[in-house]
């Protein structure tokens, strides 16, 4: 797996100051388990993200341990409050080097 | 070579109920078919439908991306003859596979014989991500348009060929594709429903791989399942049983990039 | 034939158990975990107690949704919401996901703050087999809260040999 990939934020553009905004978060990644082996019985290695953090203005408002048990191209659907206009920046890390960055900029009105 | 016990189960139990009726493999009327769209949970279908669910659209970007990198010894990229947007693709996979020079190809074939003699570039890898990225890219420029294959003078011969493999047995437990997707399409096999079998889809984002897929993996699959020797990747019958799986669906909306299970 | 017929329509749970210990070999969990409550695996039960120590969870609160039946194990939708004003003296600080029957136990945490507005997300996780999903959340008083959800995983009749 490469050390970065594709990602991808959908969250509104706009929205009413303290309303609870949804964003979605998804990222390209295989997710390899580490419980699968080849044809030859080999294992093969855990390739996966490990930890997904939200910050929205440079506070961080959201995060995520990630294990095993997540499913490739990992998608997280999670709220937070839309307290002022700026940038909510999403990060993923993960197995060997594995580093993704995505921001959207939000306005309140 | 180990046989999967439940899958070999359930094909024993279809083997004894197909012994006790006769079995006319018709052909499925055009209004009764079916995209195996209709048999996903409604969770799956939200997944395809919605771009921002479907894990498929890394691989349409990243075949966008792909379509305008020069490379080859040519050093120019399918955007140089065929335009940044990819727009000029709109139609092109509801045709394959098509005889262009004589020549059957499919639209993974077609990609692969663009490279060697517009850009003198090495062919792609079946199931590699650089050629499932360029074939969902180009084959989504067409979704929603019905698929365009027609029986010709020139695909004639090729057409029937498909047609034969379709109908004909094979493999230890001695099943044709028909005697499933054609007789008992709607029907269960091991908790699954079993279905028409229309390749509308491709390439598909199939949730048992975790990945994009082209439509041979998945027929290799099935050929695994009767324990049959796989058609290979590329090869002139795999190209036939596309040709024919495509012409029985003419008609019907391209839904790709798909979410199958 | 008809005797053939006969003998395997009748134990399809020994079957199942045949074709789970072949997928053994490939790393997925071979025990066919009952889903009675009582029989929590000693890996499940360590995970559950790395998390609440010496307090005992309380049932309530906490929501999680899975479809009770699911095709393919490989890509499960999970929603879980907890009850909560979710204020900065009255939030849900975490939430961890526990399977009862996947190789590892852990399948994700998640962290909340007061600027969450609701304790709640969606997934898509992998379920290796039939099993009992726990959510147990962490209030910022200090207490357990959890909730469950039991699914049906169907493998797939033909799997795939590449």
């Amino acid at each position: 797996m490469s050390k970065t990939s594709r990602t991808g934020i959908i969250a509104p553009a706009n929205a009413k100051k303290d309303s609870i905004i949804e964003i979605r978060a998804i990222a390209q990644h295989d997710m390899e388990t580490g419980f699968r082996y080849t044809e030859d019985g080999k294992r093969i290695p855990r390739d996966i993200i490990r930890l997904f953090t939200c910050r929205y203005n440079n506070e961080e408002v959201f995060r995520a341990d990630f294990y095993s048990g997540i499913g490739a191209n990992p998608l997280i659907i999670f709220n937070t409050i839309a307290v002022a206009s700026g940038t909510i920046e999403c990060r993923w890390t993960g197995d060997d080097g594995y580093e993704a960055v995505n921001q959207v900029n939000i306005t309140i009105s | 070579m180990k046989t999967s016990p439940l899958c070999k189960q359930w094909l024993y139990v279809l083997f004894a109920i197909m012994i006790a009726q006769s079995v006319f493999a018709a052909e499925i009327a055009k209004v009764n078919r079916q995209s195996s769209y209709q048999l996903m949970t409604a969770e799956n279908q939200a997944m395809q439908d919605d771009p921002n669910l479907n894990p498929a659209l890394f691989w349409v970007m990243d075949g966008h991306s792909l379509w305008k990198e020069k490379t080859g010894n040519k050093n120019v990229s399918c955007a140089s003859c065929h335009g940044d947007s990819g727009k000029k693709m709109s139609g092109v996979a509801t045709q394959f596979p098509k005889i262009l020079r004589g020549k059957l190809r499919t639209l993974e074939g077609q990609i692969n014989q663009c490279r060697a003699s517009q850009q003198d570039a090495s062919a792609l890898a079946y199931e590699s991500k650089e050629l499932l990225a360029l074939t969902t890219f180009v084959a989504s420029q067409s979704k929603g348009m019905p698929i365009a294959i027609q029986e010709t003078p020139l695909n004639t011969k090729d057409l029937q060929q498909g047609k034969q493999f379709f109908n004909e047995r094979m493999g230890q437990l001695n099943l044709s594709c028909a005697q499933c997707h054609q007789d008992r399409a709607g029907l269960k096999l091991g908790g699954s429903l079993i279905p028409q079998g229309h390749p509308t889809a491709y390439p598909i984002y199939r949730i048992e791989w975790q990945t994009m897929g082209s439509l041979q993996r998945r027929l290799r699959n099935c050929m695994s399942g009767v324990r049959a020797k796989q058609f290979e990747y590329g090869s002139t019958e795999m190209a036939q049983l596309e040709l024919y799986l495509m012409w029985r669906a003419r008609g019907m909306p391209l839904e790709t990039p798909g979410v199958r299970p | 034939m008809m005797n053939l017929f006969k003998l395997h329509a009748s134990s399809p749970n020994l079957t199942r158990r045949l074709y789970l210990s072949t997928l053994g070999i490939l790393g997925l969990s071979t025990s066919f975990a009952p889903l009675s409550a009582l029989a929590k695996k000693p890996e499940v039960i360590e995970a559950i107690a790395k998390i609440v120590g010496s307090n005992i969870p309380r049932d309530g609160r906490v929501k999680l949704v899975i479809p009770p039946l699911v095709e393919s194990g490989n890509l499960v939708v999970l929603k879980v919401a907890i009850q909560s004003p979710m204020t900065t003296i009255d939030y849900v600080k975490a939430v961890h996901i526990i399977s009862e029957a996947n190789p590892s136990p852990n399948i994700f945490t998640a962290y909340f703050t007061p600027r969450s507005g609701r304790a709640e997300l969606t997934t898509r996780v992998r379920l290796a087999d039939s099993q009992r999903v726990w959510a147990i959340a962490q209030m910022s008083d200090g207490s357990y809260w959890q909730g469950y959800a039991d699914t049906l995983v169907t493998l797939s009749a033909c799997t795939e040999m590449i």
